[in-house]
């Protein structure tokens, strides 16, 4: 298990990450989703020791990573695509990280087993391709067979079939009872791969919680209903409690309307009752991308067109209150944590 | 490219040996030895230091012995006569330990560059053995080749003047310099490295180095003789150098007084690489 704890690493006067504290529990792939430049690469490098926090600790197993022993066989990680000599072989690479560890030889060929990269593996890395490079580091990663695996954007360069691939690779992983944190930027990427999810922008913490229940709590519910008699339609949905609005404008259809507060069934029935000609009813979750976009576009660190109101990179609460923005201060019990704090902008003033 | 993976073959049972025995720094010195012999720079930055200091002793030594009787070149043979051990080493060793300078920068500033250095981190995150190993594992490869270079230049350069002037080992305090050559060599590869480990960048590191075994003794020949004489006798590269000459009668150090300080300039500036290493993010 991964335990960050008012974790906050400035860069000069920039916040880059602040007071974020989260589990990542065993057993489950948990997805780590912000938009570029949330501090999701610098949460990692932190947990691993390579960055130092300002504040705050960051535990795996309940040790600094700093202070294991053989630090490789718990811990995996790949943290960018081709961190590789491009004069030594992928082999020499995994060879003297395999050589700190007391790991022997034929460890390596089994991870490049894993990857499928042994035909290649004595070849000079500068060769190798974006997605070549990451199945290197994928290798890597792997190499001491850790319980606890940090992946930052591990999809980075992988054609489909790859993708598919480690999608495969990190669930397999997380039944094993390994401990799977990835960071995406995508968010139908970890949609179908996340179990949880911990969401952040501009540093904080915006969301922790199950993946099905951050698709709940931030979908937007409607449905589309195209009818040749759509004005009496949407009076009639109006009458019993919906709201119905008219979607033809410029590209859109003649009599489409999009329908909140009734469900599709009902919708059927208020229709049939009147006897309104129906050409489609089709229920509509807004579309994953769009309600993480929504969530996280306050917080966007390099945002086009709607810039957020306070100056940029600067710090609402200097040296504020910690638990201010950490939703469950004092920890998260196993499981139980869900939680969906308010964006930046409508929880700057919390404390 | 990628095509070359077989479809999905899903995790394979990874068998990995249980977490063996203490995990020392034995590992540690195998790790750097298995990076510092990977890399083909390695292979030709050495090639080139044997080259060139072997190459520009046989070359001086012979221009030497063939120009001997050249009235111009009286004055120079008096001083090659006077001191052929130090004629011998320094014609080659002045400009091969350049190369010994860029390799001991190179060590260490393309970890950074390539990112290495990360992985070499989580692997061993205590990260002062890492620095301790890479130190230990390239010292030792550079005193074994400068050592034979070392060696091989001075037969080379004895037999080509030999007509002119006769040295042997046996002499007075040439055994010594021709062992200080590599000694030198090995510490200028420490000093390279522990400049790099500051810097972290690899232009600018190598022109660090160069500047101070280059130029910063001509910068204090400039000096008013009277304490430019003495900063001179201090700086890394004439302190070091008096261990691989045999006549230090003139000098204000001792060859060993002198290789000493090049010494203690090596460790204080590997001491702050390797505080800055425990502070800086990596």
């Amino acid at each position: 298990m991964i335990e960050a704890r008012d974790l906050t690493k400035r860069y000069g006067d920039k916040t880059a990450v602040d007071h974020l504290s989260f589990n990542v529990e065993a057993g489950r792939v948990t997805g780590f989703l912000g938009p570029n430049g949330a501090g999701k690469s610098t949460t990692m490098r932190l947990i691993l020791g390579l960055d130092r926090p300002h504040a705050g600790t960051a535990t795996i197993d309940g040790r600094k990573y700093a202070d294991l022993d053989q630090p490789l066989r718990t811990v995996g990680a790949l943290l960018e695509a081709k961190a590789m000599h491009p004069g030594r072989s992928a082999y020499n690479h995994l060879l003297f990280l395999a050589e700190t560890q007391g790991l022997p030889r034929s460890r390596v060929d089994q991870v490049l087993d894993l990857v499928g990269l042994r035909e290649v593996a004595r070849k000079r890395t500068g060769g190798y391709s974006l997605g070549m490079g990451q199945r290197v580091g994928i290798a890597v990663a792997m190499l001491g067979d850790p319980q606890v695996l940090l992946l930052d954007e591990p999809v980075n360069g992988l054609d489909p079939e790859g993708i598919l691939w480690i999608r495969n690779l990190m669930k397999q992983l997380a039944t094993e009872g390994r401990t799977i944190f990835v960071s995406s930027h995508l968010m139908n990427e970890m949609a179908v791969t996340a179990d949880h999810l911990i969401v952040i922008g501009r540093g904080k913490l915006i969301a922790d919680c199950s993946t099905q229940e951050f698709i709940e709590r931030s979908s937007d519910k409607y449905v589309l209903v195209r009818s040749p008699d759509a004005a009496r339609l949407a009076g009639l949905i109006a009458a019993e409690g919906g709201q119905a609005d008219p979607q033809d404008g410029p590209g859109g259809h003649a009599g489409l309307l999009r329908v909140t507060g009734l469900d599709a069934p009902r919708i059927g029935e208020i229709a049939a009752a009147d006897r309104v000609v129906l050409h489609e009813l089709t229920p509509r979750l807004a579309s994953l991308e769009e309600a993480y976009m929504e969530l996280t576009a306050e917080s966007s660190e390099y945002g086009v067109g709607r810039a957020p109101a306070g100056p940029p990179g600067a710090s609402p609460a200097p040296d504020g209150p910690g638990p201010a923005t950490s939703p469950t201060p004092g920890g998260t019990p196993a499981g139980a944590a869900s939680s969906i704090a308010s964006a930046p902008t409508a929880g700057q003033d919390s404390q | 490219m990628t095509s070359t993976s077989p479809a999905v073959p899903a995790a394979a049972p990874v068998a990995v040996p249980p977490a063996t025995h203490h995990v020392g720094f034995g590992h540690t010195m195998l790790a750097e030895w298995t990076k510092i012999r990977s890399v083909r720079s390695t292979v030709w930055t050495l090639l080139l230091f044997v080259i060139i200091t072997v190459g520009f002793t046989a070359l001086f030594s012979w221009l030497t012995e063939s120009h001997w009787t050249g009235p111009h070149a009286a004055a120079r043979d008096a001083t090659v006569a006077g001191n052929p051990v130090g004629f011998i080493l320094g014609a080659g060793i002045g400009l091969g330990q350049l190369t010994i300078c860029v390799l001991g920068v190179l060590v260490i500033t393309t970890e950074y560059s390539t990112g290495v250095i990360r992985s070499s981190l989580l692997a061993v995150p205590k990260r002062l053995p890492m620095l301790a190993a890479k130190v230990a594992v390239f010292a030792v490869l550079i005193v074994i080749v400068a050592e034979i270079v070392a060696f091989a230049c001075f037969f080379l350069g004895s037999a080509i003047l030999h007509s002119k002037v006769a040295v042997t080992l046996s002499d007075q305090d040439v055994l010594r310099a021709v062992l200080g050559a590599g000694l030198y060599l090995a510490v200028l590869g420490v000093f390279a490295l522990a400049v790099g480990s500051l810097i972290r960048h690899t232009a600018a590191g190598i022109t660090t180095v160069i500047g101070i075994v280059l130029v910063l003794p001509i910068l204090s020949g400039l000096l008013p003789s009277s304490w430019g004489a003495h900063i001179n006798a201090y700086l890394p590269e004439q302190a070091g150098s008096l261990v691989y000459s045999v006549h230090t009668s003139g000098q204000l150090l001792s060859a060993w007084q002198g290789f000493g300080v090049f010494c203690l300039w090596t460790a204080l500036l590997l001491a702050a690489g390797a505080y800055l290493l425990q502070r800086r993010d990596a």
